[in-house]
């Protein structure tokens, strides 16, 4: 974890509050680092300019995936490894194999996406995240603001926060 | 912007705020157990201990500890993983169905229901390993490994194969599903120990949160994640059953070989399956104080569902009687004549009563809106779909093609033990969940507070 790194942390207590807020300290030029809530909130990422995740094209790479090796592994299993005569019915034919393809292309797709998903948010169970205020997954919102990336001063930001609708400015390091 | 209906009823009562729901979420999870909940938990284990012993007996003598005979080779056993399966089945509905249709009043049940699936299909699940008899060894030819023979390989042309596909995938979808619900929750529960100075709970939540922070990034991607994995979830919950009920349908027994078996299957799982989670809802609600949460409108929803899969069943039960009769097939005609008036006419009747013409009672509000009469009749539709299964099962079964070999099916002490281990089982995976997991989804319902919840006093 990084050393030394000062941050400005705004607190709100209503989500229409702090979304009208991110979009006009967004506007004055002011650099948000993150803002942590107890539940989603909506808008909010388009407020922060944030672009659309693209987990759903992971997703579905990881079930092309799925369907492909299914139906491969199955045809190749029952048509070429060990054909079996059973009533003189093909050895290897579709219908039968689309609920097995289905369950498959499911699971990779379901299991793929997720895995991707925990490695792109940095999520490990042995890590403890940077905590700017414990609030935040109890019921209030908080915009924290890194001093590095930004050229207001601290007292700026925080009067700037506070006009725009912030209950509390508290100052973090870690 | 959220916006407030008039005319619809609120998601939430009493005027909760956000802190609010995380207070009385976490409480359950954060005090010590009740005595009610040791007393449950008591008998769960009772219960577990008891079936253990008969499915260890089984494990031990042989599947000939149970009463299944030459004409009647599967009974209970396949009776009662189907109707576990079915009951799994409201669960991802409630979570995945009624997300894509955005339906709002399942965020207080979601995370209960979902967890209700879970256990259920290991309960399900528990019925063919044990039907396989050699615990070791079956689960592993059911996969598709080369074999030590040479490399013959499972027969993916057989239901019963689809269905271990069917059913493990079900199984780890739902489980990630409902484990992705749980992270933001457990961590409100770890910074609520961090604030507590409970530092051993703190890292075990943390763990168990996977670190979760709650950033704005996080959060869309998180609901892309969810929305995907309902997505996937709505397919595969439809699928499972249809396959369950293709274990019957695509074998030539009369009175199994029937097209309508999918959607009758599907429609009685989602029947049999509100109605278990109503049954440990009005329990759950009722022991955790959370009659603001889950209300009675919440109540009446799940019971008009119940209505109309109950309905859809009654319509499958007729449909399969006059397609009998219209297809023209003696044995066809005399597998459903026996169902209803042969010896186990009392299974027949008993299923009609207790699935077509309980749940009608739903139609008048007050009967759909009182506790007490909901906690009966659902506790009434399961025992009634239980009897469906066993109705399709035994009687298309025990008089087979040729009656020198008619018999019938009697359950030996270590059928009814195999039961009660899968009741043990889920009462105690319920209870320690309830225990130890917040029983509603705090992340979600904090979303809707401000807009649904009543009217708070300015």
């Amino acid at each position: 974890m990084e050393s030394n790194k000062n941050f400005v942390v705004g607190i709100f207590d209503d989500e229409d509050v702090l979304i009208h807020a991110v979009e006009s300290v967004r506007e004055k030029g002011l650099h948000i680092h993150e803002v942590y809530s107890p539940f989603p909130v909506h808008g909010l990422d388009e407020a922060l300019g944030y672009k659309r995740s693209r987990l759903p094209i992971a997703a579905f790479m990881f079930g092309i995936t799925g369907t492909i090796l299914a139906l491969f592994t199955q045809t190749w299993m029952l048509g070429y490894d060990w054909p079996m005569d059973i009533g003189g019915k093909n050895h290897a034919s579709l219908p039968p194999f689309i609920p097995v393809t289905f369950e498959f292309t499911v699971l990779l797709s379901a299991f793929g996406m997720v895995i991707t998903f925990l490695i792109v948010s940095n999520m490990k169970p042995y890590s403890w995240p940077r905590q700017f205020d414990l609030r935040s997954t109890d019921d209030k919102h908080v915009m924290a603001v890194d001093l590095a990336t930004n050229k207001m001063s601290k007292d700026e930001i925080g009067r700037l926060l506070k006009e725009n609708g912030a209950s509390e400015v508290n100052e973090k390091n870690f | 912007m959220q916006v407030t209906s008039a005319i619809r009823e609120p998601l939430v009562t009493g005027g909760k705020t956000v802190r609010d729901v995380s207070e009385d979420i976490s409480r359950q999870v954060e005090g010590k157990p009740t005595n009610l909940w040791w007393m449950a938990f008591g008998v769960s284990v009772v219960l577990l201990l008891y079936g253990a012993y008969c499915f260890w007996m089984l494990l031990w003598n042989g599947v000939g500890v149970w009463g299944l005979n030459k004409t009647v080779g599967w009974a209970w056993d396949i009776t009662n993983f189907v109707w576990w399966v079915g009951i799994g089945h409201a669960g991802t509905l409630i979570s995945a169905i009624l997300l894509l249709f955005r339906q709002r009043w399942r965020m207080s049940i979601n995370r209960a229901a979902e967890a209700m699936t879970i256990f259920a299909v290991i309960c399900a699940a528990s019925f063919p390993l044990a039907h396989m008899g050699r615990l070791w060894i079956g689960p592993i030819w059911s996969l598709p490994l080369p074999n030590t023979f040479g490399s013959l390989w499972v027969n993916f042309n057989s239901p019963l194969l689809w269905d271990v596909f069917a059913i493990s995938t079900y199984f780890s979808v739902s489980l990630v599903f409902w484990y992705m619900g749980l992270i933001p929750d457990f961590a409100v529960i770890r910074d609520r120990a961090v604030r507590m100075g409970d530092k051993t709970r703190a890292m075990i939540y943390n763990a168990l949160s996977f670190g979760w922070q709650g950033g704005a990034k996080t959060w869309m991607r998180y609901e892309s994640v969810a929305l995907i994995l309902a997505g996937l979830s709505t397919p595969l919950v439809l699928s499972v059953h249809t396959i369950v009920s293709m274990d019957f349908a695509t074998s030539v027994i009369p009175g199994w070989h029937t097209t309508i078996f999918p959607p009758y299957f599907v429609a009685g799982a989602i029947f049999s399956g509100f109605a278990m989670v109503l049954t440990l809802l009005l329990i759950t609600r009722k022991v955790f104080k959370l009659e603001d949460y889950i209300t009675i409108y919440h109540i009446e929803l799940m019971n008009i569902i119940i209505i109309i899969t109950g309905s859809i069943v009654g319509v499958a039960y007729i449909t399969e009687f006059f397609i009998a009769w219209y297809g023209q097939v003696p044995a066809e005609q005399y597998a459903f004549i026996n169902r209803a008036t042969g010896p186990y006419w009392w299974a027949y009747w008993s299923m009609m009563t207790c699935n077509v013409i309980s749940p009608q009672l739903f139609w008048f509000k007050k009967i759909r809106t009182n506790l007490v009469a909901t906690f009966i009749i659902t506790i009434i539709v399961n025992i009634g779909m239980w009897f469906e299964r066993f109705v399709i099962i035994v009687t298309s079964l025990h008089r087979d093609y040729l009656p020198s070999s008619w018999s019938m099916f009697h359950p030996t002490k270590y059928d009814i033990g195999q039961y009660i281990f899968t009741f043990g089982l889920f009462f105690t995976a319920f209870l320690l969940f309830a225990k130890f997991f917040p029983v509603i989804n705090m992340a979600e319902v904090k979303s809707i507070v401000k807009a649904t919840s009543e009217k708070k006093k300015y």
